[in-house]
């Protein structure tokens, strides 16, 4: 971890406090895990967020809902999640992780302790790094957790705290306002970008159109793409992923892969209305 | 040798700073103070009879008041012309005793709101009804957001908000039509580019120009309703009119059109950068940490007003590249 803090197992508040510093000198103004090494959760007694590095009381209770309840759990840093300082737009806030420094994983969730539907998305990486660029609604500041699945069968926690003014699961998006996302609906825009200067892998950008309603609207009920299945040129798939409401409208995915895919690259999927999304990115 | 040449500059430049400060006075900063809720507006008189009435070069906060806004106005013999109003009720009540002191309380001619953005507006209730005027676009995106507006600033503005609610313009400006502030001769221009309409009123005599959201000297610009092309053309064309002096809704009074000039080397750059960005499948969270040049770092407001810029600008030029539906 680039800015990464060597205090292990910070459990004085200092510890914490330090680390915190440093990353800041390090000038990470972005919210990235301070946190270096894994932590056996729930492991401090009488602490009620199941040992949380972030504090959230909300933890114990997601764990509960969303993971088995003998399900091997640890928090790693090196699951690493970028977020901005501050949502400036609670309706499309930026999420970047990467969880490739565990090795091949096998499956990856993605919650966020604070909003009214905590599953953001599940995504099952395949062909593709286990690594994702998506945009999210956020009703108010929260945690945001990414747990990966390993091949070692524990899942591997990664973190950020999120501030925000909110609003985001609430108010009903642009096109879901005036009514034009009925003329695109499930049309697709995408384009593969090879290595240049800035990575060296290829990554495939691809944008559906889609309310994405949460349900939590007056009078809209929830309307949102539940599978999106990318399969290369020999219908060969090469990352399977499962959004849910909070996901952003019209909702745009960075996928990365280390070796370039055969293309054309075909996009196929449906919402919960049963709606096809049938697209190849051709670009 | 050297030394020769280092007076020669030297006295090059304090030619150079006499004549500006001929012609631009140093302008008294506010004074705010929380507890008293009192914005310690001070006016300063520029060439051509204006006076401008300075904020804080930053961004909202409690300690500042939210007053980041620098607003204006011109007394006649008959009478007072107001530009801008300012974040709040308070702001406004605040800025009319500040007026009225100096007309000797001469009645409100007029009450112009350069744009829709809420500093420009929300001090309106301190004024009569009937003065307040803005542009057609400027009335109607008033209208759609100023609820939003107040939401928002009550959130981030505290106790300096209170009571304020939006009172809307009454009159409509046509800029061709509004040629006069009583017995001075003003040009009034409607261009956009930080917002759909963004009034521009400039005095051909002194040469004084009330640039509104167009111009930011020394802050990072910002771009809620921003679209930078055409943006970066209107400022071509405030450039051709040789201002003088500018006053920018945001940052110091400045001399020439320095000003100008360094908003559109920032728009110039934002817009390559973030089309570059795209055309290389960059994420919007890698544009915001790479952050701007060294030349914009020490501007007001940055880093956050960046992260602003790239939140509402970045998803059209993705969406250009990405090839729409």
């Amino acid at each position: 971890m680039k800015y990464g803090c060597s205090i292990t197992r910070m459990n004085s508040i200092w510890g914490r406090a330090l680390c915190v510093a440093v990353a800041l000198l390090a000038g990470n103004f972005f919210a990235t895990p301070v946190q270096a090494a894994a932590a056996e959760m729930g492991a401090v007694k009488g602490d009620l967020t199941g040992g949380d590095p972030l504090g959230s009381m909300q933890w114990p209770d997601m764990k509960g809902q969303f993971f088995d309840a003998n399900a091997a759990m640890v928090f790693d840093a090196r699951i690493k999640v970028t977020v901005p300082l501050f949502a400036e737009d609670a309706m499309n806030v930026p999420v970047s992780f990467d969880a490739s420094a565990i090795g091949k994983v096998k499956k990856i969730v993605v919650l966020v302790d604070r909003n009214p539907i905590r599953k953001v998305l599940e995504f099952i990486p395949e062909q593709a790094r286990p690594a994702l660029n998506f945009r999210f609604k956020l009703e108010q500041a929260s945690p945001i957790r990414v747990a990966a699945l390993g091949q070692d069968n524990v899942w591997h926690v990664g973190y950020a705290f999120i501030e925000a003014s909110g609003g985001g699961c609430t108010v009903p998006g642009a096109t879901r306002a005036d009514g034009t996302w009925t003329q695109t609906l499930n049309k697709v825009a995408g384009k593969m970008f090879d290595a240049n200067q800035l990575r060296d892998d290829a990554r495939l950008r691809v944008q559906v159109s889609h309310p994405m309603d949460t349900g939590l609207v007056a009078g809209v009920p929830a309307f949102y793409i539940e599978e999106m299945i990318l399969q290369d040129k020999n219908k060969q798939v090469l990352a399977r992923l499962y959004p849910f409401e909070p996901v952003s409208e019209n909702p745009l995915f960075s996928f990365d892969f280390d070796k370039k895919p055969v293309g054309p690259i075909s996009l196929v999927g449906r919402d919960n209305n049963g709606n096809r999304i049938d697209a190849k990115v051709t670009q | 040798m050297k030394l020769k040449c280092l007076i020669a500059t030297a006295l090059i430049t304090a030619t150079a700073a006499g004549q500006a400060r001929a012609e631009l006075p140093n302008v008294a900063q506010p004074t705010p103070d929380k507890a008293t809720l009192n914005y310690g507006l001070k006016a300063t008189k520029l060439a051509g009879g204006w006076y401008v009435i300075a904020g804080a070069n930053d961004d909202f906060s409690q300690a500042n008041g939210c007053n980041i806004i620098n607003t204006g106005f011109y007394v006649d013999d008959a009478g007072v012309y107001v530009i801008n109003t300012g974040t709040s009720r308070l702001y406004g009540e605040q800025q009319r005793a500040l007026i009225d002191s100096i007309s000797k309380g001469k009645p409100i001619k007029q009450v112009v709101a350069l744009n829709l953005h809420p500093d420009y507006f929300l001090g309106n209730q301190a004024y009569p009804k009937e003065a307040l005027a803005a542009t057609k676009v400027t009335i109607q995106g008033v209208k759609a957001e100023a609820a939003l507006y107040e939401t928002n600033l009550y959130r981030l503005c505290g106790d300096w908000m209170k009571a304020t609610e939006s009172a809307f313009s009454t009159q409509t400006i046509v800029p061709a039509s509004l040629k006069r502030f009583g017995s001075k001769p003003i040009e009034a221009i409607e261009l956009k580019g930080h917002t759909d309409s963004d009034l521009v009123l400039f005095d051909p005599e002194s040469r004084v120009m009330w640039a509104g959201g167009l111009v930011f000297y020394k802050r990072i610009v910002t771009t809620p309703h921003a679209k930078l092309k055409p943006w970066i053309e209107s400022l071509k064309t405030l450039q051709a009119m040789k201002p003088k002096v500018v006053v920018p809704s945001h940052g110091p009074v400045s001399w020439g059109s320095e000003a100008i000039e360094q908003t559109l080397d920032y728009l110039n750059w934002l817009d390559k950068r973030l089309a570059e960005a795209a055309e290389m499948g960059e994420e919007i969270n890698d544009v915001m940490k790479k952050g701007a040049p060294e030349r914009f770092r020490n501007f007001a407001a940055y880093p956050a007003e960046f992260y602003r810029n790239v939140t509402n600008l970045y998803p059209v030029y993705e969406k250009e590249t990405l090839g729409g539906f």
